[in-house]
């Protein structure tokens, strides 16, 4: 399982990582390793605002649909198009090529109250 | 305390993912669903199936007395067939789906779900007719071998001439050394076999076709490509496509309701609604919006909900949406369209002709 030192995490094992002004958001290794093989993503649209804590979309895989929580407030710039059509990029790269949204946050020190690497390995071992 | 099968050790020794299913601790998936499902579609994969319950009807009477609670028409079989139908309440409703195999006229084993065997067994002693009823579900294990190879990987263990068993035939013989009724049945749609042999005697039947397959390129393969298999021809899931409240006729499973054999416990209901005609119908649907559609997903037309989703996932062969529902009659006929509601968005809906998948003529 990997935890890169450079994200932070959320308890719904979303990843966060600051690029810039904006905030980068996908799963994490962990949680696409539970849900299985990936087959279906929605996301939000460019503009669209996200809450802190609240659905911006959901992954489904073969067997169950899983909803996909915000890690911080804002508005989407950027959404990872072509994850509609393969999916299966989430399996593959959770932490690259899989990302999903790219957010606009409204209060930048949101992201930096989330997990480091070593909080979240800790909170999966707890899970497993 | 959930149930575990003999080859619970096996399965965790093969990384399975194990879950509760049916009070069963059982492998849902292995390597993946979507690569154990190419694996059935395309060479062979072996399921642990034996959660599955039996009860065996025996004596004289045993022929008759089934015959009386199942749907479908025994006495068209011969001795080493197979037949699948359904044991109905006097509404109609389903008890279960099963298959019953025909060991001899006084010989009868009768395949039921995990989930109903203590529900059937109740229900199956309870119209005995004479016949000496009992639940061997303890007794046996149940390996599946399925897929277009899987004949292949058999012959070379089994002391049963495979060429000469037909679809729904069965024959006892040994396969590696291990007693098994060896049957050419199965949930998936593809060519392949259903191993019954004494409980205990599994994981070495299990560990002998795994090496054995191993140039065929078998894959150990769980429940969840079991489901998605089994959905991709349409194959009803009780619990999920029927229930008690439903009936074969709703269900799409008319084929298997012989109402002209002579009376049988649900016979005079199913022929009321079969001539009153049925007010909903179970049909095969692709979406033809974007998403996947799950049970119990209302089924919408002009915003109102006229029926539900009893079973949907994406495809892994075809890669679209599919699925099964209830909806009313008048929406049943193939082209009909009407909307999913997934998740408070209406995702349109086409009816299609089933099963979703047609098997690869080899």
């Amino acid at each position: 399982m990997d935890f890169p030192e450079d994200l932070r995490y959320t308890r719904e094992h979303e990843w966060a990582r600051k690029k810039g002004d904006r905030v980068v958001v996908g799963i994490t290794d962990f949680a696409q390793h539970q849900l299985g093989d990936v087959v279906y993503v929605e996301l939000p649209g460019v503009g669209d605002p996200v809450k802190k804590g609240e659905s911006f979309g959901v992954v489904e895989s073969t067997k169950a649909v899983s909803e996909l929580f915000a890690p911080v407030s804002g508005k989407v710039v950027e959404v990872n198009a072509p994850l509609g059509d393969a999916p299966e990029t989430l399996n593959e790269d959770a932490y690259g090529k899989g990302w999903m949204i790219a957010i606009e946050p409204s209060d930048p020190k949101e992201v930096d109250a989330l997990m480091d690497a070593k909080a979240y390995r800790a909170f999966v071992q707890e899970q497993e | 305390m959930p149930l575990r099968t003999s080859l619970y050790d096996t399965h965790v020794r093969a990384r399975a993912r194990v879950v509760e299913f049916a009070g069963w601790e059982m492998p849902v998936q292995y390597a993946g669903i979507l690569a154990e499902h190419e694996a059935v579609r395309t060479r062979a994969g072996l399921f642990d199936v034996s959660h599955m319950g039996e009860v065996v009807f025996r004596g004289p009477k045993a022929l008759e007395a089934l015959g009386r609670v199942f749907t479908n028409d025994l006495s068209k079989t011969r001795d080493g067939q197979a037949q699948y139908g359904c044991l109905c309440r006097e509404s109609g409703g389903i008890v279960d789906d099963v298959v019953v195999y025909r060991r001899a006229a006084d010989d009868l084993l009768v395949c039921v779900n995990a989930a109903n065997r203590a529900k059937d067994f109740a229900w199956l002693a309870g119209h005995a007719g004479g016949a000496d009823v009992k639940d061997e579900s303890d007794a046996w294990d149940q390996l599946a071998l399925q897929g277009p190879l899987a004949a292949q990987v058999l012959q070379r263990l089994a002391k049963v001439n495979l060429s000469a068993l037909g679809t729904y035939r069965f024959a006892p013989g040994e396969v590696a050394g291990v007693s098994c009724l060896v049957a050419r049945t199965g949930y998936t749609g593809e060519d392949g076999f259903e191993l019954f042999c004494q409980a205990g005697r599994g994981p070495a039947l299990w560990a002998a076709l795994m090496e054995s397959g191993k140039p065929e390129g078998i894959a150990p393969a769980g429940l969840g490509a079991r489901d998605s298999l089994r959905l991709e021809m349409a194959y009803r899931l009780y619990g999920s496509d029927m229930d008690d409240t439903t009936t074969p006729l709703e269900a799409g499973l008319a084929w298997v309701v012989k109402l002209d054999k002579g009376d049988f416990v649900g016979r005079d209901a199913l022929l009321e609604q079969k001539e009153a005609g049925v007010p909903r119908k179970l049909v095969g649907f692709v979406l033809t919006d974007p998403g996947i559609p799950r049970h119990g997903y209302p089924v919408l037309q002009d915003g109102r909900k006229v029926g539900e989703v009893t079973s949907g996932t994406r495809s892994p062969s075809l890669g679209t949406s599919i699925g099964l529902a209830y909806v009313p009659t008048a929406l049943a006929a193939e082209g009909s369209t009407f909307a999913v509601d997934i998740r408070g968005r209406a995702a349109a809906a086409r009816v299609v002709k089933t099963p979703f998948y047609t098997r690869k003529q080899g």
